[in-house]
């Protein structure tokens, strides 16, 4: 294995806590990764031993089965050794703080964590305090970077193809609630790297105060905006955001910024269907939209885990002595 | 009840100091006050100690209106020894020590002890605030005239940390403290709209996806009030100033004739709200840094007098209350032992304004707003002798090491700051000297 800086090249952080520590060919180099390793995936021996001997945390704040196992089966595939770490019926709720649980953590040898957290900066703040590698793997309303690369990379896959490429020339909407999205803040840092252009839509009241200040366009009227979208990224409305008057009712909701059969025929070139779960059916999408040829939402979760591979290969697997 | 009856007797020469017009100058201080004052090379120092000030700027001992001292219930944090001692290291004579204690001071008891410790450590003169409501809560009134008729004769009032949010509870507690010449001291922050909120509301927190603490919070609190005032004759007064709005009603309500003053910290004065990128928790304050704009608009209103004061909002808390999540973390810095060079950068260095203006807006006027007899008197024969001499061509990188806090919430650590408070005098007793604690009195 070559050593990392030249795997890396030109520039992948020692972590990986947002998509703001990655360069445009960096992105690129971890899509075309995850391409290699797919493969594995496909195999009948879904295993390399790439990572025999690294322990990687997974260190969980928050439920969140899909995630959590998604890098459980990317890091065993290359053969590490996993450790669920989950703060409930742990020393975190007798109330050890996220500083403790991290340094207890790197005296057991842990190589790399995998940290979801309710905080935003929640993997930034471990990133200071550890000496292993930190994975962001959604903290709070911050980012969840390894989201973006799957989903730019099952974008990759349907509108580009081949290795190498990045996403310019694709227009993509996302649509639902911005303001608290980790996965909307780092598809936008993201996409918009790899050159794609982006419209946001969603309610006045779900858009951050500051976001004219991101590379995107806004959008009101998700029926305008679909008509000439590639891709259309649904996002997972939380009904609690209903008590704090972000909007009147899921039905209100559902009308104006919900996707149906009735919204997709407004649009001019099939769209792309992406949601990265788990689904509120008939609130933020209608089950046959869900269900649509046009849907990816589980090639979504297959790529999910190649991605996650190639960004434990990135980080850990050159620094292997 | 201050440090004034504790007078010391022995007689100290300063020589060739710069006064606040920039001339060299003498001065003789014994039995507390200045007792001569006059041009360098006058005062011949025979059988008396002396101190070389030459190149050492002179200004009036410093009074803070805003200063957490954490005694009692938070010792952990600050005790009113340890944070009278940082305020003496950073030229203050005087600190108003805020209620959000455990208990809260909204009793004469609780202020009379506050008080009474820090007449016990001798650095500075320590005087109480008082609660506007019961335990803070923002309901009912404490008792406001049993405090100020108490021995700590409080004058400011405070909930600082929590708004009276309520329109009626603060329009009684305006009008109530008229009798004993009193102020209220608002924390304008609208309870509703800062719901769980992290930092300034605006690019920054869209990107880093903290929950956004909004100007107009603080705005529309302060408009209201400034209103209340009016409307009612009374003194208000509005606590640590953060945006450029804020500025805008406040310049407004003194055009009208509205008896309001307002505060800006030394952080608002400097820091800006990219800050927060690193997610150190270390400038997470309430109210949250701002932007670049707001700065710019506060360190305006700060030379033309629409604010009146720095107060330095010291908010020590121990080393776990910071060592967090961003969102977990205490709202709160030190700020004793910088205002004075924070300033410095921020007023001086940038060609704002000068020493007489800070002189005013750190000792002369927030001596006024608290109705102090023995502060903000100017150096003047005859003047209480609380004064400060200050190396402004000094630069020092601040750090933990130095610092009399008990807390190291400090956002200026390992960072070079302009100017060093050499002598601090407190009623003609020297505390520090050479930059370094000496004898409380």
């Amino acid at each position: 294995m070559s050593n990392r800086s030249d795997v890396l090249s030109p520039k992948l952080s020692r972590h990986l806590l947002t998509i703001s520590d990655l360069s445009r060919e960096g992105a690129i180099h971890i899509l075309d990764t995850a391409d290699e390793l797919a493969r594995v995936s496909d195999a009948p021996i879904k295993k390399l031993p790439t990572l025999r001997g690294r322990t990687v945390v997974n260190l969980f704040y928050e439920d969140s089965t899909r995630t959590r196992i998604s890098f459980e089966a990317a890091a065993k595939r290359l053969s590490a050794d996993v450790i669920n770490f989950s703060a409930k019926g742990s020393s975190v709720s007798k109330g050890e703080s996220l500083k403790d649980t991290a340094l207890t953590l790197q005296s057991m040898g842990a190589d790399a964590v995998i940290l979801r957290h309710s905080a935003s900066g929640a993997a930034h703040r471990l990133a200071q305090w550890t000496d292993g590698v930190v994975i962001n793997a959604g903290d709070g309303t911050h980012e969840h970077p390894t989201q973006a690369l799957l989903d730019a990379f099952t974008l990759r896959k349907h509108l580009k193809g081949a290795r190498g490429e990045d996403l310019s020339g694709v227009r993509i909407a996302i649509v639902g609630d911005i303001l608290h999205s980790r996965v909307a803040r780092s598809n936008v840092l993201l996409l918009s790297l790899l050159g794609a252009h982006i419209t946001l839509v969603a309610p006045p009241t779900l858009l951050p105060v500051g976001v004219h200040d991101w590379p995107v366009e806004i959008s009101y009227d998700f029926d305008e905006a679909i008509g000439e979208c590639d891709a259309v990224m649904m996002l997972r409305l939380q009904m609690e955001r209903m008590k704090s008057a972000f909007f009147p009712s899921a039905r209100e909701y559902s009308r104006l910024y919900g996707l149906d059969r009735e919204r997709m025929k407004k649009s001019k070139k099939n769209p792309l269907i992406l949601h990265p779960g788990p689904i509120n059916r008939g609130l933020e999408i209608s089950a046959d939209c869900a269900d649509d040829v046009d849907s990816v939402i589980l090639e979504q979760v297959a790529n999910g885990v190649s991605v996650r591979m190639a960004v434990l290969y990135l980080l850990l697997g050159g620094s292997h002595e | 009840m201050s440090n004034v009856e504790k007078i010391a007797n022995k007689p100290i020469v300063i020589q060739s100091a710069y006064s606040l017009e920039g001339k060299k100058v003498d001065l003789r201080i014994e039995s507390g006050v200045i007792s001569d004052l006059s041009e360098a090379g006058s005062l011949k120092a025979s059988d008396v100690d002396v101190i070389n000030a030459e190149g050492l700027q002179l200004l009036p001992g410093l009074v803070d209106l805003h200063t957490h001292l954490r005694e009692p219930g938070r010792e952990d944090a600050e005790t009113v020894r340890s944070g009278s001692a940082a305020a003496a290291l950073g030229g203050f004579t005087a600190v108003h020590a805020m209620a959000n204690t455990e208990p809260v001071a909204d009793t004469a008891g609780v202020v009379e002890q506050v008080v009474r410790l820090g007449r016990k450590a001798g650095y500075c003169d320590v005087f109480a605030v008082g609660a506007v409501t019961q335990g803070l809560n923002g309901a009912q009134l404490a008792e406001l005239g049993a405090m100020a008729h108490s021995m700590a004769n409080v004058k400011v009032f405070s909930d600082d940390g929590k708004c009276v949010f309520d329109s009626l509870v603060m329009r009684r507690a305006l009008e109530y403290v008229k009798q004993f010449d009193g102020v209220i001291a608002q924390h304008a922050q609208d309870p509703r709209l800062t719901e769980n909120a992290q930092m300034n509301e605006g690019v920054v927190s869209a990107r880093l996806g903290l929950a956004g603490w909004p100007a107009v919070a603080e705005e529309a609190i302060i408009a209201r009030d400034v209103l209340l005032a009016e409307h009612v004759q009374a003194r208000l007064h509005i606590c640590h100033v953060s945006t450029a709005g804020s500025v805008e009603i406040i310049r407004w309500a003194k055009a009208r004739g509205i008896k309001v003053t307002a505060e800006v910290t030394p952080h608002h004065l400097l820091l800006t709200d990219s800050a927060a990128e690193s997610y150190n928790p270390v400038f997470k304050v309430n109210p949250p840094l701002r932007t670049e704009r707001d700065v710019q608009a506060l360190r305006t209103a700060l030379v033309d007098g629409t604010i009146d004061i720095v107060a330095t909002d010291h908010a020590p808390h121990p080393k776990e209350s910071k060592e967090c999540e961003w969102s977990e973390a205490a709202c709160g810095m030190v700020g004793l032992e910088t205002a004075l060079s924070v300033v410095q950068e921020s007023i001086i260095e940038s060609g704002l304004s000068n020493w007489k203006t800070i002189a005013e807006r750190m000792s002369t006027a927030p001596a006024k707003i608290g109705r102090l007899t023995h502060h903000g008197l100017g150096i003047t024969k005859g003047a209480p002798a609380n004064i400060v001499l200050y190396d402004t061509a000094a630069r020092r990188t601040v750090s933990e090491i130095r610092s009399a806090s008990k807390s190291m919430n400090n956002p200026y650590f390992d960072r070079t700051l302009p100017g060093q408070v050499m002598y601090t005098f407190l009623h003609g007793n020297l505390v520090v000297a050479k930059g370094d604690l000496v004898n409380p009195l």
